[in-house]
């Protein structure tokens, strides 16, 4: 006696994960990022200097000049920057998809140590006078300026006070961005302005005892305005950074080759479908289904993540989709040998789903525990590997072991499985006598 | 096909001294071709130039490419970059002086902008080979630990020597065949190293049960038996398995556009070593190793007891 209740379950279940993917899948994979090997786009490394003599470069230091580096990106809109430090001193950016480069370059190396000074060059007042993530971009006369807000306007008005009593022209305040030891303010204002150093120099005339101070240019453009803004909010990175290289990229594998590559990619699983159904017939159908649900389960979770897909990441793909097809086969493997032994398809699906659980068990978590120190240790790529390797094998585990399981069982507990060893691939004459 | 895997007739562990020689001699071989050819390192891991050229127009790979051919250059790779109004050409070698200013020269005149010419450090490649390899040995170590609790810690020693062996194997091949080795390569080798992890366990897991149904193991005699009569019933298992995962590596290599081609075909060879290693060396050298350990066991224990 067939239980139709559990086929129509079976059939509700594939149609509903069918409908689900078909829908989505198209979107799940436009949201995919690329990275930068397979989309192009702008990577620089760079040397990190201490800032001032006899700062140590303590991991520590590392750190908060990558997350402010991070907060800069911010700036460009750039939504998947990959940020490494690498060794003691390195640090390494990457942008997937920056159009201008020169601009990420500029806004990236920056320190964007804000200083006032005198025209001699005296430092009267830093950055760190300024309130935290308080700029902002005003308008003047309909041009757009930026405004800082002070955390102490007595000290802006002695300053103020004692440049307004110099003689003209020197009764300037000189605002520098990254002011470099041997800058020159005379020298800069021999200049023509579009090549002068500091930002601007405006005459004081009067004692002035407000909490904020204008930046009003060289005459900035919006634009200009809106990454000062940003680059002060964002805050000073407490360190130099030095250019070592900075390399455009188009992709290293070409767009083409991409396309390439992704029909290649379903050539294989294609084949893989074909032959799970020729060699395990019932039970690859059930095999295919699942191994459909693990491709589109690792691409929606790896969406979720925020994840950029790089070449690596493909390698840790196909790893992932062996190791879905292995325990696959482990278990209808399993299965097979207990029909042989003669058991009927009811406990010969119990014994073997039992007995390659543990099998598959134990191998996925040996691979796990490599993936998990090549998270712990690894370093840019290998790490990106170890990312996509855990999240395949724990996608596999649950589709694979979980999924078939489920979708199989509601077949062989339907009975309409019963005395059909054909369906799994066995042969009557393979079974022995009991 | 079944029916006559399940059948099959082969005796494993009997031959497997001819196994450890196939090896141990594809091994030596394998060392000396590195020795005698090394690895063709792609730009990644040698210092080399890189040429940034410029144009007004749209640039091509084609044209870029045949430019530089007839200058007599032969770049590593050509990318285009800046929207496609910029080629980058990267060169195996630092170039030289006069090289630089004959390639400034002639794209100036070509192009109308003058090329931009840096140095590549192959530092930061090199780091990565060195941490990757530093991960795959603390890696080692934890597989070792899980096995030794889960299994026991000679099969998970074992495992390593299987892991290690397949690493090598493909290293050799691409010393070999010359295929260019960048940072895609270290990709290959990793998910080498993970199947073949995956591999081993899953045959060391039937030894692990049928030692089990076994009353006693006396001797390497018995061991030789159980790992024989494992690796028989886990044999339709391994070859499907390899088989489908040689689909999918050869699909890429065949289909897959030229620059995933070294990493496909690495993919492939490590993936039948790994089955090998897993079927003819990782149990066999188990089985001897426990057999050795039986036996110092039988030594030290008899005169306790007598």
């Amino acid at each position: 006696m067939v239980k139709k209740g559990r086929i129509v379950a079976f059939f509700l279940i594939v149609l509903l994960l069918g409908g689900l993917i078909g829908s989505t899948v198209l979107g799940v994979t436009k949201d995919i990022k690329l990275g930068l090997d397979l989309q192009g786009g702008f990577e620089v490394l760079y040397e990190v200097k201490p800032a001032e003599e006899g700062q140590e470069l303590s991991k520590d230091l590392l750190n908060s000049t990558v997350s402010a580096l991070y907060k800069r990106i911010n700036v460009l809109g750039v939504s998947e920057p990959r940020i490494t430090i690498e060794g003691e001193d390195r640090i390494r950016v990457q942008l997937a998809g920056v159009k201008d480069q020169n601009q990420a370059r500029e806004l990236l190396s920056t320190q964007a140590e804000l200083t006032f000074r005198t025209v001699e060059d005296e430092e009267k007042m830093s950055g760190a006078d300024l309130k935290e993530g308080a700029a902002k971009v005003v308008f003047q006369d309909n041009q757009p300026v930026v405004q800082v807000a002070l955390k102490d306007p007595q000290q802006f008005a002695e300053i103020t006070g004692e440049i307004m009593q110099k003689p003209f022209p020197d009764n300037r305040l000189v605002i520098w961005l990254d002011y470099q030891e041997g800058d020159s303010y005379k020298e800069e204002a021999q200049k023509p302005a579009d090549e002068q150093k500091f930002i601007s120099d405006p005459s004081v005339r009067e004692v002035l005892s407000q909490n904020t101070v204008i930046i009003s240019g060289p005459p900035f453009t919006i634009e200009e305005a809106e990454n000062l803004k940003e680059l002060l909010n964002a805050g000073s990175l407490p360190v130099k950074l030095d250019e070592i290289y900075s390399t455009s990229v188009g992709a290293q594998f070409g767009e083409k080759s991409l396309d390439k590559t992704v029909t290649a990619g379903f050539i294989g699983i294609g084949l893989i479908f074909l032959f799970m159904l020729f060699y395990y017939r019932f039970p690859g159908m059930i095999a295919v289904i699942t191994l459909s649900a693990y491709i589109y389960l690792i691409l929606v979770v790896f969406n979720w993540m925020g994840a950029v897909l790089t070449l690596p990441g493909i390698a840790a793909l196909i790893l992932g989709v062996g190791m879905a097809v292995d325990a696959n086969i482990i278990t209808y493997e399993r299965i097979k040998e207990e029909i042989r032994s003669g058991k009927s398809i009811m406990s010969s699906f119990k014994a073997g789903g039992r007995r390659s659980f543990t099998t598959i068990f134990d191998a996925n978590i040996t691979t796990l525990i490599a993936a998990g120190v090549l998270f712990a240790y690894g370093t840019s790529s290998v790490k990106g590997f170890a990312v996509m390797l855990i999240t395949s094998i724990i996608v596999s585990f649950l589709t694979a072991v979980w999924g078939s399981r489920i979708l199989l069982g509601l077949w062989v507990k339907s009975r309409a499985l019963n005395k059909k060893p054909g369906l799994f691939g066995v042969k009557e004459s393979e079974i022995d006598e009991l | 096909m079944s029916s006559k895997i399940r059948n099959i007739d082969f005796d494993f562990v009997k031959h497997r001294n001819k196994f450890f020689m196939i090896s141990l001699a594809l091994i030596v071989l394998g060392g000396l071709v590195l020795a005698i050819f090394g690895l063709n390192l792609g730009i990644d891991f040698s210092s080399g130039s890189r040429v940034d050229i410029t144009s007004e127009q749209k640039l091509t790979t084609e044209e870029v490419s045949s430019e530089l051919d007839s200058l007599g250059y032969q770049p590593e790779s050509i990318t285009l970059a800046g929207g496609g109004d910029m080629a980058v050409a990267a060169f195996k070698d630092e170039l030289e002086k006069e090289e630089i200013s004959e390639l400034k020269d002639h794209f100036t005149e070509l192009y109308g902008a003058e090329p931009n010419v840096s140095t590549v450090s192959p530092d930061v490649a090199v780091d990565l080979a060195k941490n990757a390899f530093i991960a795959v040995a603390i890696a080692s170590l934890g597989i070792i630990i899980y096995v030794a609790i889960r299994f026991e810690w000679l099969q998970g020693l074992a495992a390593i020597v299987a892991l290690f062996h397949d690493a090598f194997f493909i290293i050799a091949v691409f010393s070999l065949l010359q295929i260019e080795v960048n940072i895609t390569f270290i990709a290959a080798v990793l998910t080498i190293v993970g199947y073949s992890i995956n591999d081993t366990i899953v045959t060391f897991d039937r030894i692990r049960e049928n030692m089990k149904f076994e009353k006693k193991i006396k001797d390497f005699e018995d061991i030789a038996r159980v790992v024989n009569k494992s690796l028989v019933q886990t044999l339709a298992r391994s070859i499907n398995t390899v088989l489908t995962v040689v689909f999918a590596a050869a699909a890429l290599t065949i289909f897959g556009g030229e620059a995933i081609r070294p990493f496909a075909i690495a993919l492939l060879i490590g993936l039948v070593a790994g089955t090998y290693s897993s079927l003819f060396i990782a149990s066999q050298i188990w089985a001897v190793w426990k057999g050795k350990q039986l036996k110092k066991k039988k030594f030290t224990t008899t005169p306790n007891e007598a």
